[in-house]
């Protein structure tokens, strides 16, 4: 079963890091202000019609699609057709950018020098450049970068600044603009903002859709935006989102553009300027309401280092030939293509593979520091480990790590022991090293009350396992298949591919899986655990071989935090709650009964804290029907089935084999 | 009565001219005039008048492996210049001198590398024909001509299709017909329909043999004799009905024959397809053609009043000729389109019209292609379309100056010179992104002068300038003469051909970007070492939407089978035309060629329903050329 066809497409990683050029080394040796004056001429769509700012309003507030949506609204709301065009031209205002070439120069200045204190280098792959810079002339461009930080979108702006490229405009989130000063500043470095949630606004919708095609079709500016919708607090990528990407499609089906191009681009963080605040939101801190003071006071963070940022542009997807033979492009031969139509199924089953695909070209181009790898093991070592330990162990998973693809980062010839002691001091906030042992930080304070320790320890326990996170996407697969014939009845392929299948169901809003694509998952998970020797691929069975045991236990310990945090959200479900919960007490009460769980010593399990762990189980279990959504009073409410709770836990827990025919009885 | 007859006449004279302004040098040039014989089973029809007609040996006068009549070609001379020969057409004779430089700069082509035709067809080299013996004794006691020579034989096997012209020159001959028939009447072909039913034979009608749709090639499974039945001895006016404004004429009349008779009379059809000059009536109304002055006179389903048509069930065809009628599905689109495959058409009862008294031909310049479209959409929507309209892109711009003659005259050329620096400086026009609309005016003086300021108002509401009216002229000189020039790029391997569609107005510019687009790349994922010329017009304007016109050709030096991949590269574009939301086809028709789209662009009951048609009509399959379905 197992083919190759997936990995020999895969760059061999060090082909790929020699082509990475520090773009802050220039910086440091020349002067920023004729850096931010010099000369802008970057190349441009061949099919661009330059406008100004206004005229791309003008264009959107007078084109068909939005006017049939004005009439429909007046005539659906009886209001007169020129107040919702009023109101269409505020929306308007208050979402279109101002970029202004001035504020790109003042952002060039000052994040120069923010960015020299701050990191050690920002390394950029320049044949992504080159490839951009080609793809940016043929086709309208969408830029996706991957989301870890609020500077991201800065630091694009600033690589496409640097390398004379066509400046971005970005789909920002409204809360940007509570901060006066920084969100008018964002907008005329070409942000526009987006409401967080307008369901069923149509205008909003017409408004918004129409302004992104506009400037797509235009060829204004490469549009960027952030597939994910949000940071990611736990640095594993996240499920994407749909409406934008659907949007930037939609050209193309409509056939008002011959193609566009999408940009997936992974910028690699050393250490996330957020580390720790995530963790603490994760453990239910309240997230920071973004204030212009809040980002200042963020200046205490410039005294930090944060080693260095990694961006690679990855190769433009064309979406002209990921439609071909998927999409019918004639489907919209038959009505006016100024009306909304809502995406076919096939469309939209499309936009989802795509989305998901381009995720995962996300992951693969994230270039992983060693230090993820000392954090995979910490994360199954939170007791501490010997660093002698450490050292050897870091060294087996680099290898690991390598034979399966990884895009890893290691410093040339410097022996593994300097490059973990140097990963170590780089993050000593998060570790501590005494007695030759390595051991997570750990502020113990007198007064602390159990409690509160527990919540310290476990900001440092979910900020490590963010590291960790970051290199789960390499083994994920073989870590599911692991997992799999661990639970699986016999070692059978067909028992075993069926565990597989219903981890891998469990697991889908943790994980980028593509969707439907159980069968390739498996065989890369098969063809990986071969390839390093872990198994063997008998014609009825999978067997581990004998050098295989500790790399099978390694990668299920690396999920054992999920399988356990399921099961903890299963217990709740099954021993907390009588029959019906209402939705907004889910998340601080299965917090309290994970608390309860930890201090009473039940389990070790710091992740099952974690917010995200916890909505992406409720997700599951609502996915699979143990659990119902119904609404009571208004109230969205959870309704349980302790039956498939129960199973779902057992099954998580070993004790009962996973099957498909249960699953489907549940 | 006299000074009325004699100012016919000289309506007449003038028509002629006009006529022969686009096509021909001068009607006593034509060195073909072979009269009709009457049809033996008929006395001679006082009133029908016989025409200009195909040889029955067409090879006499035409190409064998090409376009058009033999004396007519285009080549490069020893001194590299383009040259037109002949003595046919306004550019007979004459000298292109950009034309090379065009050539060469456009294709990457080069006059060092030739690709010469076989130089004469080899007859032995051509399948002996299958021939039913007892067919042909029943033939012979009808006394209606026949022939299965291998040179009659081989010239009704094709249309004008790239890889039908490709192989002729290169000497390779697939399945052709076995015999060729000529009927000179419809009862002829009563009996040749009754015949052929009666031995089984499959029969191929044939027209002018214009087809671009591979609608006359022989299916190359078909077992059976093939008998290629040749209208063009069908060639008479048998009346015309002045009070009606009708005619009604054999259908196997060709375009010019048919233009010239009835202007004769002071009459016109108006329809005047590109291949007026060799395509028949038959072959209009077999394939639904189109004419270029459509805008006046309507497309062929609009002239047609009444139609005959031989099936193997016997003769269809209506018992009046009201001008409109409602009796259920109009009959006369079953016989509009059926391409040969129903039975044969033999007469058919037209519209004419006066010959209009005066002729204007324009031009106006527009900055870019989107300002020409949106201009052709205004003047569609206030339904003040000249005779004809349209539009070409930037590189048919250039292509027509590559074509203009060598000027005699200097004071010409400093004009010429002139307004090329105020449109391109003067205006500030970028000359890579400005486009001509050609424009042919046509009715009353004074009607024609007013509609001709009304049009040109509206141009200059989108930024076109006037641009005169010999370069309106020479625009539809050329459409008669561009078929001769594949031939010259076929001599120096440039291959090339035109496919169209008809869209909504909404769709032109995307229609238009997409599919020159897509067959550049598909020409560069081919292999195909230089880029191609990937151009269009929009050639016809309707209320709802335009027809599109493209052109594309490339150089094909380094590829091993440049006929395959032309066939892929044309595909391509045919589907991105459909996605597009364009039709399979404006008027070329489904032929065999685009066969494989007719189910999703007519839906599955769409096709039963012709299905069922041609099962009642012909359940031995009699036409057996087995287009469209
Ligand atoms: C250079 C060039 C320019 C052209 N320009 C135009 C244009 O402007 N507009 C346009 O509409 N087309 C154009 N065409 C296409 C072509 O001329 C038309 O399709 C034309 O109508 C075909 O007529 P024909 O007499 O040549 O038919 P043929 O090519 O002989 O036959 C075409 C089809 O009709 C059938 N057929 C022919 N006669 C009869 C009959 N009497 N009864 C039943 N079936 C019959 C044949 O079996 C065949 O299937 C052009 C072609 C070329 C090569």
């Amino acid at each position: 079963m197992a083919s190759k066809t997936l990995y020999s497409q895969r760059d061999p990683s060090l082909k790929k890091r020699d082509d990475f050029e520090d773009i802050l080394e220039e910086r440091r040796n020349s002067s920023d202000l004729r850096y931010a004056l010099r000369c802008y001429t970057p190349v441009l769509y061949k099919g661009m019609t330059p406008c100004k700012t206004t005229i791309l309003k003008t264009i959107v507030l007078q084109s068909d699609q939005l006017h049939h949506v004005i009439n429909q609204v007046a005539k659906e709301t009886g209001e007169a057709s020129d107040i919702i065009q009023e109101e269409a031209v505020n929306i308007l205002e208050e979402m279109a950018h101002r970029l202004q070439l001035s504020t790109i120069r003042f952002f060039a200045f000052t994040l120069s020098k923010a960015f020299k204190t701050l990191f050690q280098s920002v390394r950029v792959n320049e044949e992504g450049i080159q490839r951009l810079q080609q793809a940016i002339q043929e086709h309208p461009v969408v830029l996706l970068p991957s989301h870890r930080s609020y500077i991201d979108f800065l630091i694009m702006s600033y690589i496409l600044y640097t390398y004379d490229l066509a400046l971005p405009v970005i789909a920002a989130g409204m809360d940007f603009l509570g901060m006066k000063f920084i969100g008018e500043m964002l907008r005329m470095s070409g942000a526009f903002f987006i409401r967080r949630s307008f369901g069923g606004d149509k205008l909003y919708w017409a408004v918004f859709s129409e302004y992104v095609k506009t400037m797509l079709r235009n060829g204004y500016a490469p549009i960027e935006f952030f597939l994910e919708g949000t940071r990611s607090r736990t640095c594993k990528s996240l499920t994407p989102k749909l409406g934008l990407l659907n949007i930037v499609m939609e050209p193309f089906f409509k056939g008002e553009v011959f193609d566009v191009s999408l940009v997936p681009i992974s910028i690699s963080y050393e250490r996330v300027l957020e580390e720790t605040l995530y963790a603490r939101e994760l453990l239910g801190v309240p997230k920071p309401k973004e204030s212009t003071s809040g980002l200042l006071k963020a200046r205490r963070i410039l005294s930090e280092d944060y080693g260095s940022i990694h961006v690679y542009f990855g190769q433009p997807v064309s979406v002209r030939s990921l439609a071909q033979g998927r999409i019918n492009r004639s489907q919209y031969n038959l009505v006016p293509r100024y009306i909304p139509r809502k995406p076919s199924e096939e469309t939209q089953g499309f936009v989802n593979d795509t989305a998901f695909k381009l995720v995962r070209k996300q992951e693969e181009n994230m270039v992983l520091r060693p230090w993820v790898l000392i954090a995979a093991i910490l994360m199954q070592n939170l007791d501490g480990i010997d660093s002698v330990l450490l050292t050897e162990q870091t060294a087996w998973l680099r290898g690991l790590a390598q034979a399966f693809g990884a895009f890893l980062d290691w410093p040339g010839q410097e022996p593994v022991g300097k490059v973990v002691s140097s990963s170590l001091s780089l993050h000593h906030g998060l570790v501590r090293v005494a007695g030759g042992r390595v051991q997570l930080a750990q502020e113990l304070q007198e007064t602390a009350s159990p409690k509160e320790a527990l919540f310290n320890h476990a900001v440092c326990v979910l900020s490590c396992a963010s590291y960790r996170n970051q290199i789960l996407h390499v083994f994920l697969r073989p870590a599911l298949l692991a997992l799999a014939m661990d639970t699986a009845a016999t070692s059978r392929k067909d028992d075993v591919y069926s565990s597989f299948v219903y981890l891998r169901n469990v697991f889908s809003n943790e994980f980028i899986l593509c969707p439907g694509a159980m069968v390739q998952d498996f065989e890369e998970a098969c063809y990986l655990l071969m390839k390093c020797g872990a198994v063997q691929i008998l014609k009825q069975d999978i067997v581990v071989t004998e050098r295989g045991q500790p790399i099978l236990s390694f990668l299920s310990g690396m999920l054992e935090p999920f399988l356990q945090g399921y099961q903890v959200v299963c217990r709740y479900f099954s021993e907390e709650v009588s029959e019906d919960l209402a939705e907004k007490q889910y998340i601080p009460s299965v917090r309290s009964f994970a608390v309860k769980c930890i201090l009473s010593d039940s389990i070790r399990c710091y992740e099952a804290l974690s917010s995200d762990l916890q909505k992406n189980a409720l997700a599951a279990l609502l996915r699979m029907n143990a659990l119902r959504k119904v609404k009571v009073a208004d109230q969205a409410t959870l309704k349980v089935n302790k039956m498939a709770v129960k199973m779902l836990e057992d099954t998580l827990g070993g004790k009962v084999p996973a099957q498909k025919p249960v699953l489907a009885r549940l | 009565m006299a000074s009325n007859c004699s100012e016919r006449q000289r309506i007449a004279q003038q028509r002629l001219k006009i006529i022969a302004g686009h096509i021909q040098k001068d009607e006593d040039g034509e060195p073909t005039r072979i009269f009709a014989n009457n049809c033996k089973g008929e006395d001679a029809d006082k009133h029908s008048s016989s025409t200009t007609t195909m040889p029955k040996r067409r090879q006499e006068i035409m190409k064998w492996n090409g376009w058009g009549y033999s004396d007519s070609r285009f080549l490069f001379n020893k001194k590299g210049q383009a040259e037109f020969t002949g003595k046919r057409y306004r550019l007979s004779g004459m000298i292109l001198p950009s034309l090379k430089d065009w050539f060469e700069g456009t294709f990457g082509a080069s006059l060092q590398h030739k690709t010469p035709a076989v130089p004469s067809l080899n007859s032995s080299s051509v399948q002996p024909p299958t021939l039913n013996e007892d067919f042909i004794q029943d033939l012979k006691t009808t006394g209606i001509q026949y022939s299965h020579e291998a040179e009659d034989r081989i010239f009704r096997a094709h249309g004008h299709c790239l890889h039908e012209i490709f192989a002729l020159r290169e000497g390779k001959f697939g399945r052709v017909p076995d015999m060729v028939a000529w009927p000179s009447c419809h009862d002829d072909v009563v009996k040749i329909v009754e015949l052929a039913s009666k031995h089984n034979v499959c029969l191929i009608p044939y027209g002018g043999g214009t087809s671009v749709s591979s609608a006359l090639e022989c299916p190359p499974e078909e077992t059976r004799s093939i008998v290629s039945l040749d209208t063009s001895q069908m060639n008479r006016i048998l009346w015309i009905d002045e009070k009606n404004l009708t005619a009604h004429v054999e259908a196997g009349i060709i375009g010019q024959a048919l233009e010239s008779a009835l202007n004769e009379s002071g009459y016109c059809t108006g329809h005047e397809p590109d291949s007026m000059e060799f395509s028949s009536l038959g072959g209009w109304v077999a394939t639904r053609a189109s004419g270029m002055k459509k805008n006046i006179y309507g497309n062929i389903e609009d002239l047609v009043i009444h139609i005959k048509m031989v099936t193997p069930r016997g003769v269809i065809e209506k018992s009046c000729q009201g001008p409109r009628m409602s009796t259920g599905p109009d009959i006369h689109h079953f016989i509009l389109g059926s391409e040969g495959t129903l039975g044969v058409i033999t007469e058919v009862t037209m519209k004419i019209r006066p010959i209009p008294e005066y002729q204007k031909y324009g031009s106006v310049v527009f900055p870019n292609f989107e300002q020409g479209v949106a201009c052709l959409r205004e003047v569609a929507k206030q339904r003040c379309a000249p005779a004809s309209i349209r539009l070409m892109d930037n590189a048919q711009f250039q292509f027509g100056h590559a074509l203009k003659p060598q000027v005699s005259s200097i004071f010409t050329s400093f004009l010429d010179g002139l307004k090329k620096f105020y449109i391109t400086k003067f205006k500030g026009f970028d000359p890579h992104r400005l486009c001509v609309a050609t424009l042919l005016f046509e009715g009353d003086r004074e009607r024609v002068l007013q509609h001709e300021k009304q049009v040109y108002d509206i141009a200059a509401k989108f930024g076109g300038l006037a641009a005169g009216e010999d370069n309106g002229q020479r625009g539809y000189m050329l459409t008669f003469v561009i078929a001769y020039l594949r031939d010259l790029g076929m001599d120096y391997y440039v291959i090339g051909e035109s496919f169209e569609t008809s869209v909504p107005w909404d769709r032109v510019l995307d229609l238009c970007r997409n599919v020159k687009e897509r067959i550049v790349r598909e020409c560069k994922e081919k292999g195909v070492q230089f880029p191609p010329l990937s151009t269009c017009r929009v050639t016809q304007t309707y209320d709802a939407g335009a027809c599109v016109y493209f052109y594309f050709a490339f150089n094909y030096r380094g590829l091993g089978d440049p006929v395959h991949v032309y066939e892929q590269v044309e595909h391509a574009a045919r589907e991105e035309i459909l996605a597009n939301g364009g039709s399979l086809s404006h008027h070329h028709g489904v032929g065999k060629l685009r066969k494989q789209w007719m189910q999703e662009s007519i839906s599955n009951v769409g096709m039963g329903m012709l299905k069922s048609v041609k099962e009642y009509v012909d359940p031995d399959n009699i036409f057996g050329n087995r287009n469209l379905l």
